[in-house]
């Protein structure tokens, strides 16, 4: 349902050099499907997220959807076709309530629906509804009403970004139910998790590990996790010595 | 008194009226009251002397009553001047909305400069809306100079909310407060200012008695040409609580002077504010828009959401 072929990106250093985030990228995500996207940080994960999303530009490459090339299509289009992206860090809105918000993501939802997708991601809807999107939260509950968005958009394709981040160890598990009980064998939908949660690379069908700005590795979580740990271990030893050699298969 | 659709829909939106509410109402067009009705316990008279305007008396003991007071100006080039005086008496709780529209569809000025006192006897709640709207023609210039002097005796707790989304070329409101003993008062702003607009905004807030409190929320837009001055001071003369919040978006080539002011006269006094002005954040405009919102939905949601 999503391909993206020869995908580059590249960002200003600053120093007036062009410095490239994605080198190449080539994936293919199937319907049905629960995916990840882990690796070191650095490597690319988000900003291949907001590429799909249309938030970064591309420099080479196509992307389809469906089939149809919507490389060029602005956020707010891709939006409507159907893309949801849960950010990693979600901006904060000085006097939009949470029912404000959800109510953008979800206009036709009623307002029975607004309750249950907060009860859902574990905030009781009496004490936050009518709260501000605003400094008052903490970034957990800011994580949480992100990911009760997303559900509600109810979209194709969704991405989250880190959902774990910034979330206490009861509500990751919550969290994880979720992601499960929506995305997991629904042959209506895809889902790409960006994560470095090792519950939650278990729970997907396909693994993609991307490292400086290539898909360094991909396989079902079992081939990929102790691929990962070695990994992990292989690059601080070296690291340590002075070399790195690795080479992930 | 008839009003016909263009005062309704004037005193719509400054005072939300759809009709002649129950209880007290008095509604000032083009300088005179054209309906005035008391209630039992809100007590509507001229002001006596020189000064036009108008006497609000709210019993001591009043519960739960509102009481509208809104002026629409009609006539083009209509120039007015009101004063108005409002008690409320002791231990009672009650809602005052005022508010001015100017309908003005000529060249020349419309003004209205409302010189209101408020007094907030012992142990009273009050809470107090005045919203401000302008319309009519490009040429038109509507004018809005308000004057206000408050003071909150022992006890006493106000809310003002005075509210600029529209239409309002020019104005210059000078906000006088004194909070006594264990006197609470909020005062909450909303500004947006567009086109050649100018709004000037100046508050001072001495709280003179032990264990009073004040504080102050504005937030503004000011998009295009626009201007905006705000200056917001509290000076504590005894063991106290203030604070001034003053938050504003900039837009196109719009400019913004924000000026908070502390003066603590007593080493118990705690006093603070915050002051940011800053454009429409990317990011935020981003995760609208990945909501399936257009760049100007996104930004329209935002100053909706921020001017609320």
């Amino acid at each position: 349902m999503l391909k993206l072929e020869n995908i580059w990106m590249q960002i200003s250093n600053g120093n007036g050099e062009n410095k490239e985030i994605l080198k190449g990228i080539n994936l293919e995500f199937e319907q049905g499907k629960l995916y990840a996207i882990t690796g070191p940080n650095g490597g690319g994960k988000t900003s291949l997220a907001k590429v799909i999303m249309g938030i970064y530009q591309h420099s080479q490459g196509s992307i389809y959807l469906h089939g149809e090339e919507i490389g060029d299509l602005s956020v707010t289009e891709r939006a409507r076709k159907g893309i949801a992206y849960a950010f990693q860090q979600p901006p904060r809105f000085k006097g939009l309530t949470i029912k404000d918000m959800l109510n953008i993501a979800a206009p036709q939802a009623e307002s029975m629906q607004y309750r249950k997708y907060l009860r859902d991601v574990g905030l009781c809807p009496e004490d936050y509804l009518d709260r501000d999107l605003g400094p008052g939260l903490s970034g957990g509950e800011i994580k949480r009403i992100e990911m009760a968005q997303l559900l509600m958009r109810d979209t194709a394709l969704a991405i989250f970004d880190e959902p774990e981040a910034g979330v206490d160890l009861w509500t990751i598990q919550k969290l994880i139910g979720l992601i499960v009980t929506s995305y997991r064998n629904n042959p209506a939908k895809t889902a790409i998790v960006i994560t470095h949660n090792e519950k939650i690379l278990p729970i997907c069908d396909e693994v993609i590990v991307l490292e400086e700005g290539t898909v360094a590795g991909r396989g079902t979580p079992s081939d990929i996790w102790h691929l990962i740990k070695d990994d992990i271990e292989c690059k601080v030893r070296n690291k340590c010595q002075g070399e790195v050699t690795y080479e992930i298969k | 008194m008839k009003l016909n659709n263009l005062d309704m829909d004037l005193l719509n939106s400054v005072a939300g009226m759809h009709g002649i509410p129950k209880g007290a109402v008095n509604i000032r067009r083009d300088g005179e009251a054209v309906i005035r009705q008391s209630s039992s316990n809100i007590i509507l008279s001229s002001l006596t002397g020189n000064k036009p305007g108008l006497k609000v008396e709210i019993k001591p003991g009043t519960r739960n009553e509102t009481v509208h007071v809104p002026v629409i100006l009609t006539q083009p080039g209509f120039q007015d001047k009101v004063y108005n005086t409002f008690i409320v008496g002791e231990d009672a709780d009650a809602t005052i909305i005022a508010g001015c529209g100017i309908h003005n569809n000529s060249h020349a000025s419309s003004r209205h400069d409302g010189i209101h006192e408020i007094i907030i006897r012992r142990g009273a709640r009050l809470k107090y809306i005045e919203k401000h709207y302008g319309e009519g023609g490009e040429k038109a210039q509507n004018i809005l100079n308000p004057t206000t002097i408050i003071t909150v005796e022992k006890g006493a707790v106000a809310e003002l909310e005075m509210v600029q989304i529209k239409g309002v070329d020019d104005t210059i409101r000078s906000t006088k407060a004194y909070v006594h003993e264990k006197g609470n008062l909020k005062i909450v702003e909303r500004l947006l200012t567009q086109g050649e607009q100018r709004a000037e905004s100046d508050i001072e807030i001495y709280i003179e008695g032990d264990g009073g409190a004040a504080q102050v929320l504005s937030r503004s837009v000011a998009q295009e040409n626009s201007y905006q001055l705000f200056r917001a001071a509290l000076i504590g003369k005894t063991a106290c609580l203030g604070h001034v919040e003053c938050d504003a978006i900039i837009m196109d080539n719009a400019r913004i002077k924000s000026i908070p002011e502390l003066m603590a006269e007593d080493a118990e006094a705690v006093l603070t504010h915050e002051a940011a002005i800053g454009k429409i954040a990317g990011e935020q405009l981003i995760k609208l828009m990945s909501l399936g919102l257009t760049e100007k939905e996104a930004v329209d949601a935002i100053l909706e959401g921020f001017l609320k």
